[in-house]
């Protein structure tokens, strides 16, 4: 789960200070050095931590918080809105040329992911309209003008390649003359890696900018970094001038902090962000997302946003009528395991989850996809009278029941048992719902979400 | 220039900067204050260290200081060096091919680490050895890997073994296996395909390559090798620690060492997993993998790198 590590420290902190009435200075100092040890642990530069502490400090410290009569909530605020902050506006769009093609420019460190990224940019420009061209011009490492030929061709995109002897601003002079001719809008032109200190590339990479002047620069980042984020982010802006910065493999259990760290260097917008190996694995940038999930708030918006891709509607009000009139039954519980396998892995999920990603328990308990099979074979080898109400399912039924899902008696009993279960917390939400005026997941339709229990 | 030309070249700069580094955190001190740990721990800190072992090494420089009684700060930085030596541990690095005929290297690791071309730098380094080395192109994930590493098969003067883009990896490693003792070579080296440590059903199919190897030779992969970028910062532990899980890693390989970046984050895997690190990466050049020597590596994580300015934006 992204950031699940720092959102942890950060909950374990603001436990501590929402056990108190009131806060003094010293609590405010005691909970700012967990965050930075948090942040710190999560990678973001360390003198990006200093500036960050300092800043929230003396917002803290200024405002009203300490007489506030919810200091914590008051002091999570004041992270949470730096956070975003330093992370930046949502930013996602690519600065159109005024006459095409749009160039853009993919630069980064060896490894980052620039290769594969650049071909996924082009898959997520073509989705908006535009007839992208790629252009490999990395001409120095080992295949890598056939990797983005491959790339090229499982998308069906056009890839502009005049072998690895010719030097790489002629080829983007060539590859833009090219796109003009073929009418492509748009070129993605793929750099070699380098490191940064590599004077003699980063002139070359220059030159590129000289001969073709990209409309957008971007930055490829790993969202796995370390320290160095900020030497990397801030060598490539000093030389290049960066119009945008995209962090990838985010898929991965990485705290991200390399993600504060390059937007406080550099200025710029993180534009997307990579959160899988296939080729529509980009995303849109959200720092506000971000900064809830570092905080442990979960990823509200993008759960919602997901099951709304995903949901059918109305199986959603019907599914919440029957929740709120208490005739959930069985059948409900197998469509709505349908709707959550539509959504994507389970883990994923429910580290989006408000409250759940930072459950101990579940950081070690292994979602198995699997089980929801056997789930459903349980289910679906009851007559429609048993699912109406299991209540009424005896031993003999069970061991029937059992023997055509191909399971033990067992494995019914504890699925009874966790039905049983799940119909007493929904209840329970209810509950807190009715005392609720307006409660942020007041149309949550899952069913799980209880500790241990995966369903 | 000479490997060891090389190798002078990069640790001279490494030790001025660290005289430097030294003299600009105790020149003018008297006393041994908690401003001059504090120093030594952001040094620590900025090498990726991690701020728990960073913390506990400065813990330990405390512990010392009493005990041996130090008064001058000028010491402070070589004791703190010895630590951090000690929690390297005392092994020699390198990857010593013993009496096994082939010896079975797998390589593993994230997406983007540097995986292909450390193979590529270690058949040569077995090659100039006088030893025979086979590939297994096991990578059969990631577009136009196989072309990599025949590329540095080329360069190398090795032989790969070799399927077609998204056959079964294990497939692959079993081919090669069987290449390999075929040919009497002495060394097998498994390239498997970047993969995020998270993904349990890649770390499946990596369980699998490791076992079909293991079954068609009993003992082998002598060498499990995790390949870590030195610009990683603290998720290299958690890389590590679910790769060992998957397919108990016997070694690190550190890349990219040539940048700023210090790879610190070592130290803590080291310590808190246990793994030893046996090679390091210090240039893009063929020849520029080598044995791991702590004392070098520990000199670097103290090298000074620029004064990053950090403006609030």
């Amino acid at each position: 789960m992204v950031f699940s590590g720092l959102a942890e420290r950060l909950q374990e902190t603001f436990k501590k200070l929402r056990g108190k009435g009131r806060l003094t200075e010293e609590d405010v100092d005691q909970a700012l050095k967990e965050v930075r040890r948090a942040l710190i642990g999560a990678d973001v530069n360390f003198l990006v931590v200093k500036d960050f502490i300092a800043k929230v400090k003396e917002r803290a410290i200024g405002s009203d918080v300490l007489q506030s009569l919810t200091p914590a909530q008051q002091v999570v605020k004041i992270v949470h809105d730096e956070l975003a902050e330093l992370m930046g506006g949502t930013n996602s769009k690519i600065e159109l040329a005024p006459s095409p093609p749009t160039v853009i420019m993919m630069v980064g460190l060896h490894g980052a992911g620039k290769t594969t990224t650049t071909a996924k940019l082009a898959n997520l420009l073509r989705r908006q309209g535009r007839r992208p061209m790629l252009v490999a011009a990395d001409i120095y490492r080992p295949a890598a003008i056939k990797q983005l030929q491959v790339l090229g061709g499982q998308l069906n995109m056009p890839v502009f390649s005049m072998g690895d002897s010719v030097a790489p601003p002629d080829i983007a002079r060539a590859a833009v003359d090219k796109a003009k001719r073929d009418g492509n809008d748009l070129v993605i032109i793929d750099t070699a890696g380098r490191l940064h200190i590599d004077e003699e590339l980063m002139a070359e990479l220059r030159r590129i900018v000289d001969t073709v002047h990209p409309d957008e620069i971007l930055l490829v980042v790993d969202s796995m970094t370390g320290q160095d984020a900020v030497n990397v982010a801030k060598t490539f802006n000093e030389m290049l001038s960066l119009t945008g910065v995209i962090l990838t493999k985010l898929d991965g259990d990485t705290r991200g902090g390399a993600a504060l760290s390059v937007k406080a260097v550099t200025g710029c917008p993180i534009k997307f962000i990579g959160m899988g190996e296939k080729l529509d694995a980009l995303e849109q940038f959200h720092p506000e997302r971000m900064a809830d999930r570092i905080l442990g708030m979960g990823d509200v918006l993008t759960l919602i946003e997901k099951a709304q891709a995903n949901f059918d509607a109305e199986q959603v009000e019907k599914l919440n009528k029957r929740i709120r009139s208490m005739e959930f039954t069985l059948d409900d519980f197998v469509q709505q395991i349908h709707q959550v396998k539509k959504m994507g892995p389970l883990d994923q999920i429910l580290g989006m989850i408000p409250g759940l990603g930072n459950l101990k328990k579940l950081k070690n308990l292994e979602f198995d996809e699997k089980e929801l099979v056997f789930v459903e074979a349980i289910i679906n080898s009851m007559t429609p009278w048993e699912r109406q109400n299991p209540q009424e399912i005896n031993g003999s039924r069970r061991k029937r029941i059992a023997r055509g899902s191909g399971t033990s008696v067992q494995d019914v009993n504890r699925l009874l048992k966790q039905f049983e279960q799940t119909r007493k917390m929904m209840r329970q939400v209810m509950d807190m719902e009715k005392n609720m005026k307006k409660g942020k997941l007041g149309k949550n339709p899952f069913g799980f979400g209880k500790k241990g229990s995966p369903f | 220039m000479g490997f060891f030309g090389k190798l002078k070249e990069s640790l001279t700069k490494t030790r001025k900067n660290f005289v430097e580094k030294v003299e600009a955190i105790v020149t003018g001190r008297k006393i041994i204050d908690e401003s001059l740990y504090e120093e030594l721990e952001e040094t620590l800190i900025q090498a990726d260290v991690g701020i728990d072992t960073a913390l506990e090494l400065v813990e330990n420089l405390r512990a010392e200081v009493k005990k041996r009684k130090i008064g001058n700060p000028e010491e402070l930085p070589a004791v703190l060096k010895e630590l951090i030596q000690q929690a390297l541990g005392e092994e020699t690095g390198g990857i010593e091919t013993g009496a096994e005929q082939p010896f079975v290297i797998m390589v593993v690791g994230v997406n983007g680490v540097g995986k292909t071309t450390t193979i590529g730098k270690l058949a040569n380094f077995y090659k100039e050895q006088g030893k025979s080395v086979i590939m297994g192109a096991a990578d059969t994930f990631r577009a136009a890997a196989i072309d990599q590493l025949e590329i540095w098969a080329d360069r190398v003067g090795v032989q790969v073994i070799k399927h077609t883009e998204g056959s079964d990896p294990a497939a692959v490693a079993f081919d090669s296996l069987h290449a390999a003792k075929a040919r009497k070579a002495d060394v097998l080296i498994i390239d498997t395909a970047g993969r995020l440590h998270t993904k349990s059903n890649l770390m499946d199919e990596l369980k699998k390559v490791r076992r079909v190897i293991g079954r068609e030779l009993p003992g082998a992969p002598h060498e499990i090798l995790l390949v870590v970028d030195a610009t990683t910062g603290q998720n290299a532990i958690s890389q590590a620690k679910l790769f060992k899980e998957a397919v108990d890693v016997t070694g690190l390989a550190l890349t990219k060492l040539d940048g700023t970046a210090k790879g610190g984050v070592v130290v803590a895997v080291r310590q808190s997993l246990g793994i030893p690190i046996k090679m390091i990466g210090v240039g893009e050049g063929i020849d520029d993998l080598r044995p791991f020597n702590a004392k070098e590596f520990v000199d670097a994580l103290f090298a000074k790198s620029d004064k990053t300015e950090v403006q609030a934006v």
